[in-house]
């Protein structure tokens, strides 16, 4: 694993005895002593803390805040001008076919737009972003953490009471074991928490603070997956990629109006000649949740069917595991419009068996959000 | 005690050989959620695919040791996979296989090979 890149944190994973992978160009810890499913059950029970350094954090400065969204919003659909200074926004960037080019966070912190983007695309991120005439920097000087699950809020109170006061996708400076870090109240779990960029060489210090508490326990990329994957997360790649347009990814929620037809600043980015009539007047195929019945969890490529023999695929699984806390197999997948109804059972085909599988809400379990 | 190098143990009782999965095999495979097992009555194989084991992580299959008959299944391991986790070698085994030529176990492991093997 010579070639790969680590984070700033790669000794401290070994140490506490992770299982370190390949991800994304990375050595990343898949999961500790304490197993996936213990990992997964503990941050849903009391708190995990993560290692998303991997992930991107970029700085877009223009004259203003006002001049640097605007930029963004040429390339990310959402209303960027509109956000409050100190809250945090979902996006993505699309390309010209409407596709999503890859999915972000983005946040107003006063100056600056700061934007999280996904580890295996920030390279080509980075690039579409310095053909803007703004200043884009990608920030190489700090790690990123994410303290996740509903004992979060008291621990990180704890070393700053700031932290308590600190709503859902909320964003602001908290000093952290004597750090100054960029803290958001938001995360991939569907808990709450708290996804904190603290200095380079200060986060192995904030890692063990944070693990000093008898509620923290670390968890890898294994639980990760787990638990966004019951909250119904998308995750880039697999549920959504470069030819499903935000619409069939059931994304439109994060689109405001003021970007669609209608709207002050509608349109205006990559692939708005497919989105915006989408919106209006739908789409073939959707991303929905799906249950299958049964104990057997179907994965990514499972295909889909209407019937119990015969017939067309009408659609195919992008994420599905076992999940911990539901107890139960939970998927995601795409699916033909009509089709996406809640309720509606269609069958999955694993092992050349075609089994159950019915439509259902997402998250899977209740979203814990501090609103 | 026999060992075959997938990781499979076999212990020859007196109506049959019974079939489980080692804790290195188990540890390997983390926390194991469903486990579909063959039909009593199945003529089975060596090496043919018969069980299905999905672990958080992945599936994988566990293939008949030797040429035989199912006798008896583990439904209680079908009910509660992670038994394979918590008693490799006890209340987590797989299937009982009426051996149709027991000659075919000579080629299996001591556990002390066996141990050797995953050391």
């Amino acid at each position: 694993m010579s070639d790969l890149l680590e984070t700033p944190l790669h000794d401290f994973h070994v140490e506490l005895g992770a299982k370190m992978v390949p991800f994304a160009g990375y050595a990343m810890p898949v999961q500790y002593p304490l197993g996936v499913m213990q990992e997964h059950l503990h941050t849903r029970a009391k708190a995990g803390l993560f290692d998303v350094s991997h992930m991107g954090q970029v700085i877009v400065k223009g004259a203003d805040y006002g001049a640097a969204a605007a930029a963004l919003e040429t390339l990310i659909p959402v209303n960027i001008a509109g956000l409050g200074e100190g809250r945090q926004r979902y996006g993505f960037f699309t390309n010209e076919r409407g596709g999503i080019k890859d999915d972000l966070m983005l946040a107003n912190r006063g100056d600056h737009v700061f934007v999280v983007v996904n580890a295996a695309c920030k390279v080509a991120d980075i690039a579409h972003m310095k053909t803007l005439d703004v200043e884009v920097t990608e920030v190489t000087d700090r790690a990123l953490l994410a303290l996740q699950g509903p004992a979060a809020e008291a621990v990180l109170a704890a070393m700053d009471p700031r932290a308590a006061d600190m709503k859902f996708l909320d964003v602001t400076d908290l000093t952290l074991n004597g750090v100054t870090c960029w803290v958001s109240r938001s995360g991939y779990t569907g808990e709450d928490g708290y996804e904190i960029s603290v200095p380079a060489a200060e986060a192995v210090e904030l890692a063990q603070a944070l693990l000093a508490h008898e509620d923290v326990e670390p968890i890898g990329l294994g639980a990760r997956d787990s638990l966004r994957l019951e909250a119904g997360l998308c995750l880039y790649g697999q549920d959504m990629d470069d030819g499903l347009n935000p619409v069939e990814a059931s994304l439109a929620w994060a689109i405001q109006k003021v970007r669609r037809t209608g709207g002050a600043r509608a349109g205006g980015f990559p692939g708005a000649d497919v989105i915006l009539p989408a919106l209006e007047n739908g789409v073939d195929r959707r991303r929905v949740g799906l249950r299958p019945e049964g104990r057997a969890p179907m994965r990514q490529g499972v295909p889909l069917f209407k019937d119990e023999t015969g017939g067309e695929q009408i659609g195919f699984i992008t994420s599905g595991a076992y999940g911990p806390s539901v107890s139960a197999p939970v998927a995601i997948g795409i699916i033909a419009d009509g089709l996406h109804e809640i309720g509606t059972q269609v069958y999955g085909e694993l092992r050349g068996k075609r089994l159950p599988v019915t439509v259902a809400e997402l998250p899977f379990v209740p979203a814990k959000f501090k609103r | 005690m026999k060992f075959t190098e997938e990781h499979e143990w076999l212990r020859v009782e007196e109506d049959g050989v019974v079939v489980g999965i080692t804790e290195h095999a188990t540890t390997q495979l983390g926390d194991i959620v469903f486990v579909e097992l063959p039909e009593v009555g199945t003529t089975v194989t060596k090496d043919e695919e018969i069980v299905v084991i999905e672990s958080v992580k992945a599936a994988s299959d566990i293939m008949a040791p030797i040429d035989g008959v199912i006798v008896e299944v583990n439904e209680a391991l079908a009910e509660d996979p992670a038994m394979a986790n918590e008693d490799p070698l006890g209340n987590g085994w797989f299937f009982k296989i009426e051996a149709s030529d027991p000659s075919q176990m000579d080629e299996y492991m001591t556990e002390a090979a066996y141990l050797k093997l995953i050391a």
